[in-house]
């Protein structure tokens, strides 16, 4: 079970809490995470990647373990804790604009 | 008894705010998903409890929103707004080639008919169509592809298609508007399209024949009078009797008529309304003066209306959809500042007062009546 950690406002827009958990099979890779999140939660589709080029939205960031996973490869592997569900996957809104 | 409903889209949610027929108490709902830019809510005039509305956000992109229930809940439908093939280039500000990319919905008008139908105009400049209540989105392709597509560059707000106005006589027939690529006009559904900007005129603009380049900020119609369209320009107050083929200048005795919103009385075909702002240099009205203006003989000789609205110190801009009318037998007309207020009058623009103030920046005002 993978932990994901979710900004405010997406939050309430799949009307859950701050943490999500997703199941992921095979390796834990962002691609893989997000994958699993918007199959859970379609509305999140679009609203994290864009919906062709599957990027990162340029306002949003992903932080795992104290780290920056931002521009980390989208198959890259995930740190290990988040593997094993000791630490979320943590999407966050960039601090910008008013 | 007939009662009133104004959707309002602003900068931090969207509110819905209803009265009865006298429209002296009015009851605010909202905020509707706070925090989010709201662009637009339009309800389906085939089904007034159907409404649309635009959410965005800089952060998490587009979304779309449905109600059922007159605005009461809301379920969150497609989001995906694909141009159609390769989406090729528009010119960019500095005269370069830019790619068509999606940014968000700046309008989405329901059909006359079918409240499952909407169509969507976008920045960049697209006109995209649901027919399934907005489970998915589709590019009416034939706009874009008209030709001049690449020559289209963005206003200072962006590329945005921000005009959609049905012909009620004719089902064919469809105008829309783009900032700042002009004004268009389909007699076939949508498959093609024509620009009609014949007659306007603005300075940037080195040729005066220009087929696009004109910005325009709103189109109005009367239903009535379907060939017959006011604009409001990003200059100018223009009309047109003949469908788009060609614009006459009608600002007559306007103090300034640079502006974004134009609105037409509901049972006086040749009653507008605009909202004179003092220059595209500076966004707010003359002196410090909060005037709509009027024209009851469809242009050229402008009335201000004044009782209600603040006349002194007010700084606020009122924005392309930000105005508009309801239809009971006392056209009742609205609009929404950039500064919170929407201000409301039941008697065609004699007298105004606030019907809430205080909210977020609003970005547009629609009206449904209600029997």
């Amino acid at each position: 079970m993978i932990r994901v950690e979710l900004p405010y406002h997406l939050r309430n827009l799949a009307r859950v809490g701050v943490e999500v958990e997703v199941d992921v099979a095979g390796p834990v890779t962002q691609r893989a995470v997000l994958d699993a999140l918007e199959e859970r939660y379609p509305v999140l589709r679009g609203t994290i990647r864009d919906h062709v080029t599957l990027q990162r939205r340029p306002f949003l960031r992903f932080f795992a373990c104290e780290q920056d996973l931002s521009h980390d490869e989208p198959d890259s592997l995930l740190p290990d804790p988040v593997a094993r569900g000791k630490e979320p996957f943590m999407v966050v809104g960039a601090i910008a604009g008013g | 008894m007939s009662s009133v409903r104004v959707l309002v889209g602003t900068k931090k949610g969207a509110f819905v705010i209803e009265s009865d027929g006298k429209r002296q108490k009015w009851d605010v709902s909202g905020p509707f998903f706070a925090g989010w830019e709201m662009y637009h809510l339009k309800g389906s005039p085939a089904d007034p409890n159907r409404l649309y509305a635009s959410q965005s956000s800089g952060w998490f992109g587009q979304l779309i929103q449905r109600s059922n229930d007159g605005g009461k809940t809301w379920e969150a439908m497609d989001n995906k707004f694909v141009y159609d093939g390769v989406p090729g280039t528009h010119q960019w500000y500095d005269g370069t080639p830019h790619p068509w990319e999606f940014k968000r919905v700046w309008h989405l008008e329901p059909s006359l008919t079918d409240p499952d139908t909407v169509y969507a105009g976008v920045e960049d400049a697209a006109l995209f169509r649901t027919t399934d209540g907005g489970k998915s989105w589709h590019e009416m392709p034939g706009l874009r592809g008209h030709g001049s597509g690449p020559s289209w560059s963005p206003g200072a707000g962006g590329l945005g298609l921000h005009t959609i106005v049905q012909d009620p006589k004719n089902a064919s027939r469809m105008f829309i508007a783009i900032s700042a690529a002009g004004a268009f006009r389909t007699d076939d559904g949508g498959t093609t399209w024509k620009p009609i900007n014949k007659g306007l005129h603005s300075k940037h603009i080195p040729d005066p024949t220009a087929e696009v380049g004109h910005c325009v900020h709103r189109i109005a119609m009367h239903p009535s009078k379907p060939d017959v369209l006011f604009m409001q320009k990003h200059w100018d107050v223009m009309r047109t009797t003949n469908a788009g083929e060609s614009w006459e200048k009608v600002s007559g005795n306007l103090p300034t008529d640079f502006g974004f919103p134009i609105d037409v009385h509901a049972h006086e075909p040749n009653t507008v309304y605009v909202v004179p702002i003092k220059s595209d240099s500076e966004h707010f009205p003359l002196e410090g003066k909060l005037q709509v203006y009027r024209s009851r003989s469809g242009g050229h000789e402008w009335e201000a209306l004044t009782t209600g609205l603040p006349q002194k110190d007010c700084y606020v801009n009122v924005l392309r959809e930000a105005m508009a009318v309801d239809r009971l037998d006392s056209c009742g007309i609205y609009f929404g500042t950039t500064g919170g207020q929407v201000y409301g009058s039941s008697d065609a623009g004699e007298h105004w007062a606030p019907i809430v103030r205080d909210l977020p920046a609003v970005l547009s005002v629609e009206v449904q009546t209600l029997s």
